[in-house]
């Protein structure tokens, strides 16, 4: 009996499992877990006084005077991972995109993240390291977050929603509602990349291909922009419903015509394939670092050759011009020299049969 | 891109209109036959750049368009089965049935996908044991190689699971309907090039004869599209009741032989009903007798299911080539591509979506000046 004596004193329940490896339940709990998970994983990559202070809220000393942009977005991407970028990545890019179309230089972001229980925390680093390589590429801070976990199969792994604020250039009068004839219309750079490349990622397209997703911060590209010009009117980026849906939010937005001239509006090769091969229209796919401009005529060449001077603006082009009429309407001459209207997306873009 | 470019060539296609517009002599009414077609003739502009003499009316070459509401009500109900996978091209999803579409039912919780091809279908089916797994089978004689090539993938791999909803259709039947009616004005036809590619253009020139109407193989872009009407108002300029080929570099008279064998082992002719039409005989491919255990109506039976049109949708006559969108009261206003009454309202090759989407009227109007 001797030998078998078992020892009584002491735990006798077995210590909890860390689960370092992926998220449970408990990462959402608000307790011990819950702060390990910001300790080892949030704050190491969102290194900022805000950030570190641990209250519930952060606080920001804008100079006084200046206007405050502000916007939110939230981010369901599937895969999480795909050629050119990823969810975080995309997180801080559309919000740092959507604060800065209207002239303003943004400064911080905050972060909602609802992540999916199971998702592994390898993934969630990898995510984390992504959004702070992006942050520091648009020169912002992220300075508030939050994390919620859900079951499994509530969520595809992670959702994150980010806002963002910045500053208004002083004076400066862009948006949506400032286009006026005569202007001119410019777009970055080619169109449909980021729909195709998450269309391929998620092996929907029936054959590999080699289409990077385009998602970038363009701050800097509009900085450029701004300095070389005071009559920029109208900055938007071209996301979900494409090329053609935004022009048309625009010209009903600011009650004017635009007309584009089709051979001149980039679409790399492949994208253009791949769009042929499903009976996709690649005016009406998403981007995500691509902005479409409306300047005034006398300014438009200073503006191109700013843009061209920086990192997401090499292949700026000229696409069309504002009209007076039709109102709210979207025309293109094709590249057989006809003229058609261009219209808005309807409903989800399906693929054709034949 | 090599083979499309060089076929939206401005110069090239402005010097073939230039061509009809030497040839024609007086009015000429004919039909692009596909709806592919007309959705590259309105989103290219080219109706715009031909002599008004050439009056182009717009057929019911859209699968998506004909399929009749019955058969749609069927694939609701099967796609609505907690057992079912209901796997389909794209634009079927967006087809309205008797009040709800196929959107609906995956909202409501129903398995529905989008495939690329019915062999897709068959992966699922395999890699779904405990699912039934269906595959909606529609299109014209295009789509029917892949999809007899489906059932019998299924076959040789012992699929209990796989069936399809069949309600393919055939170009030749709906020609020899529109050329029967007496209120026909097609005076020539724009064959569609892809059913060709794959049946060859054999089962025309009977019908040509019949009807003393001259008809043209033509491919889908702007260059095909305008030697495809430029050989058609030639032969009819001529009097000469003929089938030409101007898409040759993916025709041939006799077109795909193994297709053809492989469509005549699974499918056999059969009546169908063409949605706003009616039945049109022998216009239709079913499942033979021995391939029956893959037919999803018998399977999940919903043979009994009856729907109705709705009555103001004159969709009907448009794919007749008998009015155009805009002689529609619903058209623009309660019939969109947001609430579509009909089916040619749904899809991107329907001739009122097409209208719709590039603004025919607004473009009358406003564009003129």
């Amino acid at each position: 009996m001797s030998d078998e004596t078992v020892n009584m004193e002491g735990a006798v329940c077995a210590p909890p499992l860390p689960h370092n490896e992926q998220i449970v339940m408990g990462h959402g709990a608000g307790g011990r877990m819950t702060h390990k998970l910001i300790q080892n994983s949030f704050l190491p990559a969102f290194n900022n006084p805000a950030l570190r202070a641990g209250d519930d809220a952060a606080v920001l000393e804008p100079k006084a005077g200046l206007q405050l942009s502000i916007s939110t977005d939230a981010h369901v991407v599937w895969p999480l991972f795909f050629p050119g970028g990823d969810i975080g990545r995309l997180a801080v890019c559309g919000t740092v995109n959507d604060v800065a179309m209207l002239g303003a230089t943004p400064f911080y972001l905050t972060a909602g993240f609802i992540l999916e229980e199971g998702l592994s925390i390898e993934t969630l680093r990898h995510v984390i390291e992504s959004m702070q390589a992006a942050a520091q590429e648009a020169n912002v801070q992220i300075v508030a977050g939050d994390t919620k976990v859900v079951q499994k199969g509530k969520a595809d792994g992670l959702y994150i929603t980010t806002a963002g604020v910045g500053f208004v250039r002083p004076g400066l009068k862009v948006g949506g509602a400032q286009a006026k004839p005569g202007d001119v219309v410019i777009l970055s750079g080619s169109i449909g990349d980021h729909g195709i490349a998450v269309l391929g990622a998620r092996g929907e397209l029936g054959f590999q291909s080699s289409i990077q997703s385009d998602v970038a911060p363009l701050n800097h590209l509009i900085d450029a922009m701004l300095n070389a010009s005071s009559n920029v009117h109208v900055l938007r980026d071209p996301t979900r419903g494409g090329l053609g849906t935004t022009l048309n939010e625009i010209a009903s937005q600011s009650n004017i015509g635009i007309v584009l001239d089709e051979q001149t509006i980039p679409v790399h090769s492949d994208v253009n394939a791949a769009c042929e091969m499903l009976g996709f229209d690649p005016l009406y796919i998403a981007n995500e670092g691509k902005l479409i401009a409306m300047v005034a005529h006398e300014d438009a060449d200073a503006v191109l050759k700013a843009m061209r001077q920086t990192r997401y603006g090499e292949e700026a082009v000229m696409i069309g011009e504002v009209t007076a009429e039709p109102h709210g309407r979207v025309l293109m001459k094709t590249a057989i020299g006809s003229q058609r209207v261009v219209d808005m997306l309807a409903g989800e873009m399906l693929p054709r049969i034949c | 891109m090599k083979y499309v470019t060089e076929y939206r060539d401005a110069a090239l296609v402005k010097g073939v209109i230039e061509e009809i517009r030497r040839t024609v002599t007086r009015p000429w009414t004919m039909m692009e036959i596909c709806g592919g077609q007309t959705h590259a003739i309105v989103r290219h502009g080219l109706d715009q750049l031909l002599p008004a003499e050439i009056e182009l009316v717009h057929g019911p070459g859209c699968p998506v368009c004909v399929t009749p509401l019955e058969l749609i009500d069927k694939a609701l109900a099967i796609a609505s089965r907690p057992d079912v996978i209901f796997c389909s091209y794209g634009d079927m999803l967006r087809v309205p049935g008797s009040g709800r579409d196929l959107f609906s039912v995956k909202a409501q919780g129903g398995d529905v996908r989008v495939v690329y091809s019915p062999l897709d279908a068959v992966t699922l089916a395999q890699q779904n044991p405990d699912k039934q797994v269906v595959f909606f089978a529609i299109g014209f004689e295009t789509t029917a190689p892949p999809n007899v090539m489906s059932v019998l993938q299924a076959q040789r791999l012992g699929l209990k699971n796989y069936s399809i909803l069949v309600s393919h259709v055939r170009v030749p039947p709906a020609i020899h309907a529109i050329l029967s009616s007496p209120e026909n004005r097609v005076q020539g036809f724009l064959l569609a090039g892809h059913v060709c590619a794959v049946m060859g253009y054999w089962e025309y020139p009977g019908l040509a004869k019949k009807f003393n109407v001259p008809m043209v193989v033509t491919g889908f872009e702007p260059l095909d599209i305008a030697n495809g009407i430029l050989q058609t108002v030639q032969l009819l300029e001529a009097n000469r009741i003929e089938v030409g080929n101007a898409y040759s570099r993916a025709v041939t008279l006799e077109g795909n032989q193994p297709a053809q064998n492989t469509i005549q082992k699974v499918f056999m002719e059969c009546d169908r009903k063409w949605r706003g039409i009616g039945m049109i005989p022998m216009s239709g491919w079913c499942l033979r007798p021995e391939f029956e255990a893959f037919n999803a109506e018998k399977r999940f039976n919903v043979e009994t299911i009856k729907a109705e049109e709705s009555p103001l949708c004159i969709a009907g006559q448009i794919l007749q080539g008998l009015k155009k969108p805009q002689q529609c009261s619903a058209f623009g206003t309660i019939c969109n591509p947001e609430h579509p009454l009909g089916a040619t309202m749904v899809s991107s090759e329907g001739a009122c979506a097409a209208y719709y989407k590039y603004g025919r009227i607004e473009m009358k109007d406003s564009v003129s000046s």
